[in-house]
C-alpha cells in the first residue's frame, strides 16, 4: 500500500481527522439532498397524504380540518359513485386519453416527413414545433375564435364547402372533441420534436443495409425505423398520457366546463368542487383528485417500473 | 417509410417537397395566422362583419399600445417575470445538489429518492390542490408571488432532479476520482469540478422551467387573485373580460403574452431542445 489507493482511503489516521472529514462520503449526499427533499416533501409528498386524509371529511376550507372539518368516513366517495357529473367527467377523461395519443403517429408523420436537408429546413422544423411552447391558455383563446360559429376561420372554411351552422364549442356532442382538437397542436408539435431527434440519431449504416436488402416504405418503417425510435416513442407516450389527464386549462378557457357540464374532467370537476363553487367543497373535491391519482398512479407505475429496468441494466 | 434523402431523389418530387413544404406549415399555423391577422384590425372590420377580408386599416401600433398602456396587462407582464425568474434560480440550485448527490454517491436509498422525485413530479395538480393552498393561506403567503414561486420551485425539483442527476450520470466519473486523490473536498469537487461541466445542462433546464412557469395557470389560480401577484396567463381571463368582444385588442394581448416564450425558444433553441428530448435517443 505504497502507493494510493484510488479509493478513498476510507481508514485514514483517524486521529487527526474530525468526525465530519472521516464521514465525510456518506454525509455529503444528505447535506445536499435535505433542501430539495425539505422542499418537495413539504409541497408534494405530504399534501397528497393530506388529500386523502381530506377526501375522507365534509370540510369547506375554512379553519382546522380537525376542527371545523366532519369526519364522514367514505361519505364522499359514496356520493361520487351516483354523481351523474363524476361519471361524465371521467368518461371524457377516458375520450382525452384515447384521443390524445393520435399525437404520437401525427407527430412520428410530420417527423418523417421534415427530416430531410434542405435549404431552410431547420427554420421550419422550430415554426412546426412552436406552438409547444405558446401557454395553453392562449392555445384555448385561439381555438375558440377559430371555432367561432359564422365568424370563426373554420366556418368559413366550411362554408366554403357547403356545410353551415357547426358551433363546435357550443354543442354538448362536439365540444369535448373540439377542445381535444387544441390539445392535439402542441402534443403533435412535442410527439414530433421528439421523433425528430431520434431520426437524427439513426445510424445510417442499418437504414443503408435494410434499403439494399430491399426494405421498402411500409416495411422499413415498421420494421427497421420504429423500433429504433422505441426511446422517442416511449418518452413520447409518457409524456402524452400525463398531459390528457392533466388537461385542465383548455376546457377552463374554452368551455369552463360547458356547454351543461359536458367538457368536464376529472381535473376540472375536482376544481370546480373545491374552489368555484359556493360553498367550497373541499372534502368532496379531495375524494375527485384521489380517484384521478389513482387512475395516474397506474401509468406511473407502469413508467417508473419501465425505467427502474433500464437503470438496472445500465449498472 | 424512412425518407429517402431528398438529393438522391426524382427532380420532380424535389420540386414538389419544395412547394410542400410551405403550405404544410402554412395549414398548420392556421390558427395562429388568423390570430395575428386579428391584432393587426381595427374595431370597425369586426362590427362590419368583416372578420376574414382585408384589413380596413393596418393598426397593429393602436391594437398594441392599448395593450400596453390601456390595461393592467404590463402588470401582469411583470408579475411573470417576478415569478418565472426566481422559480428558475431557485430550481436550478435545488436539483443541482439534489442531482449531484444522487448521480455520484452510491448509499442506500439513493434509487427510491431518484424515483420518489420522478414520481412526484408526474402527480396530477389536482390531488396536491386542497393542501397547498391550505399551506400557502397558513404561511400567509396566499395571493403573493413568493407563495406560487416557493410551489413552483418545490415541484419543478422533481423534473430537474431526473434530468440533472441523469446529466451528471454521463460525466466522466474518475475526474471526481481523481479530484477526491487530491483531496478536495467534497463540496469543492460540487462546485469547481461538476458545476462548471453542467452549464449545458444547467441553459437546457433555464429554458424549459422558463417556459412552464410563464405558462402555467393552474397554480396561478388557485394561489392567487388580482393584479398585484397574478401572472399573465391568469390576467389575460381578466384582460379579456375588460375587452368583451373587442377581438383585435383580444387577440393582442394573446400574442403579448405568449412571446416570451417564444422568443426565449427562439434565442435558446439548441438548449431547448436538448432538454425536451432527453432520454429520447438512447
Amino acid at each position: 500500500m505504497t502507493n494510493a489507493p484510488v479509493v478513498p482511503d476510507l481508514h485514514p489516521p483517524a486521529a487527526k481527522r474530525g468526525w465530519y472529514k472521516r464521514n465525510e462520503i456518506a454525509i455529503t449526499p444528505w447535506l445536499f439532498l435535505l433542501p430539495g427533499i425539505l422542499f418537495f416533501s413539504a409541497y408534494v409528498i405530504i399534501p397528497i397524504f393530506q388529500s386523502f386524509q381530506v377526501s375522507l371529511y365534509r370540510w369547506d376550507g375554512l379553519g382546522d380540518l380537525s376542527e371545523q372539518g366532519q369526519f364522514i368516513g367514505l361519505g364522499n366517495y359514496r356520493e361520487l359513485a351516483t354523481d351523474r357529473n363524476f361519471e361524465i367527467s371521467l368518461w371524457n377523461n377516458v375520450r382525452w386519453l384515447f384521443l390524445y395519443l393520435l399525437a404520437i403517429p401525427m407527430g412520428l408523420a410530420i417527423a418523417l416527413f421534415l427530416n430531410q436537408t434542405v435549404t431552410g429546413i431547420r427554420l421550419y422544423k422550430s415554426l412546426f414545433f412552436f406552438p409547444f411552447v405558446i401557454s395553453q391558455v392562449v392555445v384555448g383563446l385561439v381555438f375558440s375564435w377559430f371555432y367561432l360559429p359564422n365568424d370563426g376561420l373554420l366556418a368559413v372554411m366550411l362554408g366554403w364547402i357547403g356545410i353551415e351552422g357547426v358551433n363546435i364549442l357550443g354543442s354538448p356532442e362536439t365540444a369535448t372533441y373540439g377542445i381535444i382538437a387544441a390539445g392535439l397542436w402542441p402534443q403533435t408539435a412535442y410527439c414530433m420534436i421528439l421523433y425528430l431527434t431520434g431520426l437524427n440519431a439513426m445510424d445510417p449504416e442499418q437504414i443503408e443495409a435494410a434499403r439494399l436488402d430491399g426494405a421498402k416504405r411500409w416495411k422499413m418503417l415498421w420494421y427497421i425505423i420504429i423500433p429504433q425510435l422505441k426511446p422517442a416513442t416511449f418518452i413520447a407516450f409518457v409524456v402524452t398520457i400525463i398531459g390528457a389527464l392533466r388537461s385542465f386549462d383548455l376546457i377552463s378557457i374554452m368551455t369552463n366546463g360547458g356547454p351543461f357540464g359536458s367538457t368536464r374532467v376529472l381535473s376540472f370537476y375536482m376544481f370546480e368542487k373545491a374552489l368555484a363553487e359556493f360553498g367550497f367543497r373541499m372534502g368532496y373535491g379531495a375524494a375527485i383528485a384521489v380517484i384521478l391519482f389513482l387512475i395516474m398512479l397506474v401509468f406511473i407505475s407502469y413508467f417508473l417500473w419501465s425505467m427502474w429496468k433500464d437503470e438496472r441494466a445500465a449498472r | 417509410m424512412f425518407p429517402t434523402p431528398i438529393q438522391k431523389s426524382s427532380r420532380q418530387w424535389q420540386l414538389t417537397y419544395q412547394a410542400l413544404l410551405p403550405f404544410a406549415l402554412i395549414l398548420w399555423l392556421l390558427p395562429l395566422i388568423a390570430v395575428m391577422l386579428f391584432s393587426i384590425k381595427p374595431d370597425s372590420d369586426f362590427t362590419n362583419g368583416n372578420y376574414w377580408g382585408v384589413p380596413g386599416s393596418f393598426d397593429l401600433f393602436e391594437n398594441y399600445g392599448k395593450v400596453f398602456f390601456d390595461s393592467d396587462m404590463p402588470r401582469y407582464l411583470w408579475n411573470s417575470l417576478l415569478i418565472t425568474v426566481p422559480t428558475v434560480i431557485g430550481t436550478i440550485a435545488l436539483s443541482s445538489m439534489t442531482g449531484f448527490a444522487l448521480g455520484i454517491y452510491r448509499f442506500k436509498g439513493n434509487l427510491f429518492l431518484f424515483f420518489l422525485f420522478i414520481a412526484g413530479n408526474f402527480v396530477p395538480f389536482q390531488i396536491l390542490m386542497v393542501p397547498v393552498r391550505d399551506f400557502t393561506i397558513d404561511l400567509g403567503l396566499y395571493d403573493t408571488k413568493t407563495g406560487l414561486i416557493l410551489f413552483h420551485i418545490a415541484f419543478q425539483t422533481g423534473f430537474c432532479t431526473l434530468f440533472m442527476r441523469n446529466f451528471i450520470r454521463a460525466l466522466p466519473f474518475p475526474l471526481i476520482e481523481a479530484a477526491r486523490v487530491e483531496g478536495v473536498s467534497e463540496w469543492r469537487i460540487f462546485w469547481y469540478v461538476v458545476m462548471p461541466l453542467m452549464k449545458p445542462a444547467v441553459a437546457a433546464l433555464a429554458v424549459l422551467i422558463f417556459t412552464f412557469i410563464w405558462n402555467d395557470y393552474f397554480w396561478a389560480i388557485v394561489l392567487t387573485q388580482g393584479p398585484d401577484s397574478q401572472p399573465v396567463t391568469a390576467g389575460i381571463t381578466a384582460f379579456n373580460s375588460q375587452f368583451r368582444a373587442a377581438y383585435h385588442l383580444m387577440s393582442a394581448g394573446s400574442i403579448v403574452a405568449a412571446l416570451p416564450p417564444v422568443a426565449m425558444f427562439f434565442l435558446m433553441q439548441k438548449h431547448f431542445v436538448a432538454g425536451l428530448t432527453l432520454g429520447a435517443v438512447k
